[in-house]
């Protein structure tokens, strides 16, 4: 843990630096929008974090946005009195007030001049403590000692990882007509530049280990297939064949990437050494084949083909082969994302002219539409499997938006005076 | 058109509307010019490619092909202008093109991609029927991703379904 932060520090800290200086017209504002979360959501309260008071209100206040944001839970006020995490809560009053769980913590300057964040997770009904941890943070980067504490609770509760520690990459389109790649923290915070060019920018996809970005780019008039490490800003050209180079996904493993190569005609899937070099083809069939995606295991790729005269969904093996079809509803199934634990594939459907976020769940063959707007593209699953992030427009302008996979909870990202598209969520932080 | 000259005539304009003494009186509605031409980052004039791809009354000064609704043959009334540029190419062996293919925006960027390929390919084939080499051209496409026209109507999609002619120089 301590390592991971002092990465973080030298990263984010020489990044903070850059953005400092510039000026940035455009920012992120997360709009919440919960829809349909039932009465099954598990009320808990988040007390005023005792110690410093602008640091622990921080703290506090980004534990309770991320936990309000899932939808899954019931965030009762908290009775405006610090509580420190080692203070014992009093359980029958929390009880009374309807908590379920009730969540304390502290921050305090720590001996090396940073800040530790610590908190405790009360089971209320059973009267203990849950877990509790401890995090240290500068200043600065305070906001993701929060999310840390955000995870734990989460994972505690529901049994599943959170996801607030995780980034996500998205491209800004300005109204300069200039592209920008940005990185920012789940909840739209702390959002970097990590490119910025005339040309279009598409298809970013996070390395496994979350420390480098594929994306095509568009500055060479051509698409040409980068991988961008995000810590040193170093760009390295992974396919520049003649003709298009798109569509990078990562081999789970992260040695190898597929990507799309127009090198033979048409457009056809390739796999590729990380570093550019040993690009073997894979799909044989004389049609389109392109959006190649990994299953969690490695062992298939999924693709978006015409070879049945509209663009549907295929499986075939990683190295080639057979490919099985996969979506059959519909005349248009586009932009196939397999869940981390490849039980669902998340997709783009085409249903009376509109675009659609659909999930198909692989083992029952049910395909539910989850939302009802028009322009739906580039779903990513987060990597808890779920939310699915998609880019989507809303009065004619793009937007990002988190839509759990029962469709219930939405949430929405947006740039003013900006178009945001082509989402991206990256893996757990380790 | 001399950028040059676009772009100084409107500065002088604009110093000659300075006020010398920043005490003086203000000026209202004084008419002062102050706009730049915008030119496109990466564009390139083409000055020195030959004569004929410029001359507005010459056939190969076109350089766009426009394909119909999820159609991917250059239709018949392009045939003389792609036949103008294959015996250009096949005349100046020298010469290098890059074909980028183009969609309307409806649909996956990723696909729409590879749609655009289909659209640059079917010209570099024509092309090639007609003699010019392979190494000649590059075949890529922008799919989406550079609109002509960017509306959101049968019109504009229809401007933007197209494959563009770049010679070398211009790209």
């Amino acid at each position: 843990m301590a390592g991971f932060f002092l990465n973080r520090f030298r990263n984010l800290g020489a990044l903070a630096c850059c953005v400092g200086f510039l000026a940035f017209p455009a920012r992120a504002e997360l709009v919440i929008e919960i829809t349909g979360a039932g009465a099954s959501r598990l009320p808990i309260a988040v007390a005023d974090f005792a110690g410093e008071t602008e640091s622990a209100r921080l703290v506090a206040s980004v534990v309770r946005g991320d936990l309000e944001r899932t939808g899954m839970f019931n965030m009762l006020a908290a009775p405006g009195v610090a509580m420190d995490e080692s203070s014992t809560p009093n359980y029958a009053d929390w009880k009374y007030r309807g908590a379920d769980a009730v969540v304390a913590g502290s921050v305090a300057p720590s001996a090396d001049g940073r800040q530790e964040a610590r908190f405790r997770l009360y089971d209320i009904n059973r009267g203990l403590p849950l877990v509790g941890s401890a995090y240290l943070a500068s200043k600065p980067l305070l906001r993701l000692a929060g999310h840390r504490i955000s995870d734990a609770i989460y994972e505690k509760l529901l049994g599943e990882p959170g996801v607030f520690s995780t980034r996500i990459a998205f491209v800004v389109k300005n109204a300069s007509k200039s592209y920008e790649l940005h990185i920012a923290d789940a909840d739209g915070q702390n959002e970097q530049t990590a490119l910025r060019s005339k040309e279009p920018i598409i298809s970013p996809a996070w390395s496994p280990d979350g420390a480098k970005l594929a994306y095509v780019s568009f500055e060479n008039k051509k698409p040409v297939v980068y991988v961008h490490s995000l810590a040193t800003g170093k760009r390295a050209v992974v396919a520049n064949f003649k003709g298009s180079n798109s569509a990078p996904a990562w081999a789970p493993d992260g040695s190898r990437l597929a990507v799309v190569l127009s090198r033979d005609g048409g457009s056809q899937i390739f796999t590729i050494s990380a570093d550019g070099s040993n690009a073997r083809r894979v799909s044989t069939a004389n049609s389109i084949n392109t959006e190649p995606f990994f299953s969690p295991d490695g062992r298939f790729l999924y693709f978006t083909s015409d070879r049945g005269g509209s663009p549907q969904i295929y499986r075939a093996g990683a190295s080639g082969g057979d490919a099985r079809r996969v979506t059959f509803e519909g005349n248009y199934n586009v932009s196939p994302r397999v869940s981390p634990d490849g039980k669902k594939l998340a997709f783009i459907t085409r249903r009376e002219g509109a675009f659609r976020l659909a999930v198909l769940d692989l083992e029952n063959g049910q395909t539910q539409i989850l939302t009802d707007s028009y322009k739906d593209e580039s779903p990513s699953f987060a990597p808890n499997g779920r939310m699915i992030l998609i880019a989507t427009e809303t009065r004619g302008r793009g937007v990002l938006s988190a839509v759990s996979i029962d469709g219930r909870v939405k949430q929405r990202l947006s740039i003013s005076a900006a178009d945001v598209r082509e989402p991206a969520w990256g893996p757990f932080q380790r | 058109m001399n950028m040059r000259f676009a772009f100084l005539l409107p500065m002088a304009l604009l110093l000659a509307g300075c006020p010398s003494t920043p005490s003086g009186p203000e000026q209202p509605d004084a008419p002062i010019e102050t706009r730049v031409p915008t030119v496109n980052a990466g564009s390139v004039d083409g000055r020195d490619l030959p004569n004929e791809l410029r001359d507005p009354k010459n056939l190969l000064s076109q350089r766009s092909v426009y394909f119909d609704y999820n159609s991917f043959e250059v239709k018949r009334e392009y045939q003389e202008l792609v036949s103008a540029h294959a015996r250009f190419l096949v005349a100046n062996r020298q010469l290098r093109i890059l074909v980028q293919g183009h969609t309307d925006e409806r649909g996956s960027r990723e696909y729409n991609l590879a749609l655009g390929q289909k659209r640059a390919d079917a010209v570099r084939r024509v092309l090639t029927v007609l003699g010019v080499q392979e190494e000649q051209i590059e075949a890529v496409s922008l799919g989406e991703e550079k609109p002509k026209n960017e509306g959101h109507d049968d019109l504009a999609w229809a401007e933007n379904r197209r494959g563009d002619i770049l010679y070398r120089g211009e790209y």
